[in-house]
């Protein structure tokens, strides 16, 4: 009974840890830019929503969130199209030099955006991609592609080979089998790629604004201009900072069975 | 598992070997050429051999921020490991309590980068933040802005908010697979609650607490965006890490050569360590196999 206790006791400490700097923004978002700066208040005494009718209202605040979902949503399906016949490769085949490219592939994942912001911006503005969502999505599946590919082949690694020969043998081509009756299998794990593509293209800040000006700027590109552009709106800045919370929480919502084993990339 | 040799394998791979090929060695190769090239403008380029990579070995601002930049990943590392380990123990088996605690551990994985600097702005100033009015309450002098020490802290406790939770996730993903029959032995055994642990639960988490290790690691070498946000580097380059750096000068300055030169260093060494992780993993890998 008291090992219980404890570790309710710790588990309800973390958690604190990880809400009240969320619960302070959410706070600030609903008090007006007087409130903040004037009084120094638990919750807001003048409830107002006027720093979410500016975002929602106003186009160059409200596009960007758009921007942000198309360009998320175009690397999403780009990452794991790829990744799917490549993980398919590593899993089920050796062939000439398959360790070194994996471990290519994963240096990817290990370079730092900020080596790649000049020469990308250089490349996409020379091939006329520069400011549009493709370009952001190309970009992303740097380092979205070699997670997909790494994540997907732990999945098709626990799915038996004998299946595969089954089916063969019941005269499926490959393309037939590997659609009908291979993702099907590995669903769960095609989710679990899918939400870590989304979320690292979701956060991933610098890249996207050093690829994008007006047309296709992100919401978190939006937001770091207007910090120092109209000085202190904090109230406006808060509210921005929590929408872009929601489709993430949102996203948690829908895969919360899969996250535990998910976040093991397959591999227990 | 047993793989065949076939190398028309290489067929599926080609579709990402041309992505990636694209987005990652084209822009690499420019790197490349900008840091063996020196330039006055106008795209003319002079060659200039291994001299900023020299200029770069030996500057004193790479060595700092290169220190620096060790120092913060090694802290790191040291507290949500063992953190995560911890919380992953504690955290509820099955249920509504176990569902509703991943939810919201999961929530500051999905904010974006810059939002989370923000937020972490906010709740930490000394006029507006509950941070630091709260310090400043109870008599602790606190501002990140002034002092260097105080800079740390908070960009330390921010980072282990943001990424505790994505290795207490990992943990808690192996603890999982754990069957009950090992916990039954152990009771049987009348084994202590650290011989359980150390014999049955680290074995377990081995393989995830390195892709753990692994993604902390190589993320926090690379951290750019939260203290770029909440600090701005400073005060004085107190928190400037290698990234911040590298955009002042490439972005900023204008340093192509210099910059370039030492993003190929930069590169080197997170891939000579990251290796190492990858070895020592598939070696792992291999010996659970056997």
């Amino acid at each position: 009974m008291m090992r219980v206790k404890s570790s309710a006791i710790v588990m309800t400490i973390y958690l604190l840890f990880l809400l009240v700097p969320i619960y302070w923004l959410v706070n600030m978002s609903f008090k007006t830019n007087a409130e903040i700066t004037g009084a120094f208040t638990l919750f807001p005494h003048e409830l107002t929503l006027r720093n979410y009718a500016v975002i929602l209202t106003d186009p160059s605040w409200y596009m960007g969130y758009v921007n942000s979902l198309i360009y998320v949503v175009m690397n999403t399906v780009i990452s794991i199209t790829v990744a799917l016949p490549a993980a398919y490769a590593f899993s089920r085949y050796s062939f000439m030099g398959d360790k070194h490219l994996f471990f290519w592939l994963l240096t990817n994942r290990m370079s730092p955006p900020a080596v790649f912001a000049l020469p990308f911006f250089q490349l996409y503005s020379s091939v006329g991609l520069f400011d549009t969502h493709i370009a952001v999505a190309l970009a992303h599946c740097l380092f979205n592609v070699p997670l997909a590919v790494w994540i997907l082949e732990g999945f098709m690694r626990g799915v038996p080979k004998e299946i595969d020969e089954t089916a063969y043998i019941d005269g499926y081509g490959f393309g037939r089998f590997f659609i009908k009756i291979f993702m099907p299998l590995i669903a769960s794990g095609i989710g679990v790629a899918a939400f870590f593509c989304f979320m690292f293209s979701w956060v991933e800040l610098l890249l996207s604004r050093t690829l994008t000006s007006v047309n296709a700027k992100p919401i978190a590109a939006t937001m770091t201009r207007t910090v120092s552009a109209s000085g202190m709106d904090w109230g406006v800045l808060a509210a921005a900072g929590v929408l872009t919370i929601i489709p993430g929480a949102l996203v948690i919502y829908f895969v919360r069975n899969y996250i535990a084993k998910g976040f093991a990339l397959g591999r227990v | 598992m047993d793989k065949t040799v076939n190398n028309k394998a290489w067929f599926l791979v080609l579709p990402v070997l041309v992505l990636v090929a694209f987005s990652a060695v084209i822009p690499l190769m420019t790197v490349v050429n900008y840091s063996v090239n020196d330039t006055f403008g106008n795209n003319q380029f002079f060659w200039a051999g291994l001299e900023w990579f020299e200029e770069m070995v030996t500057s004193s601002r790479l060595h700092d921020a290169l220190g620096r930049q060790v120092l913060f990943s090694a802290i790191i590392l040291a507290i949500e490991v063992p953190l995560g380990i911890f919380i992953a123990l504690n955290m509820p088996k099955k249920g509504f309590w176990a569902s509703l605690c991943l939810v919201l551990m999961a929530l500051p994985l999905l904010i974006p980068f810059n939002v989370v600097g923000t937020i972490w702005q906010i709740f930490g100033r000394v006029d507006i933040g509950l941070l630091g009015r709260g310090l400043a309450a109870i008599g602790i002098d606190y501002n990140y802005t002034n002092d260097a020490m105080d800079a740390w802290i908070t960009v330390i406790v921010m980072d282990v908010w943001h990424w505790t939770s994505l290795v207490a996730l990992l943990c808690y993903a192996g603890l999982q697979s754990i069957a009950q029959a090992y916990y039954q032995a152990a009771r049987i055994d009348q084994a202590s609650r650290w011989a359980v642990f150390r014999y049955i639960e680290l074995p377990k988490m081995q393989g995830v607490l390195l892709i753990a290790v692994l993604l902390r690691f190589m993320d926090s070498f690379m951290i750019y965006t939260e203290p770029f946000v909440v600090t701005g580097g400073g005060p004085g380059n107190s928190t400037t890490f290698l990234s911040i750096d590298l955009v002042k000068m490439a972005v900023g300055q204008f340093d192509l050569g210099p910059a370039a030169a030492f993003s190929i260093m930069y590169f080197l060494v997170i891939l000579l360590v990251s290796w190492v992780f990858y070895t020592v993993m598939t070696n792992l890998d291999k010996a659970e196999g056997q």
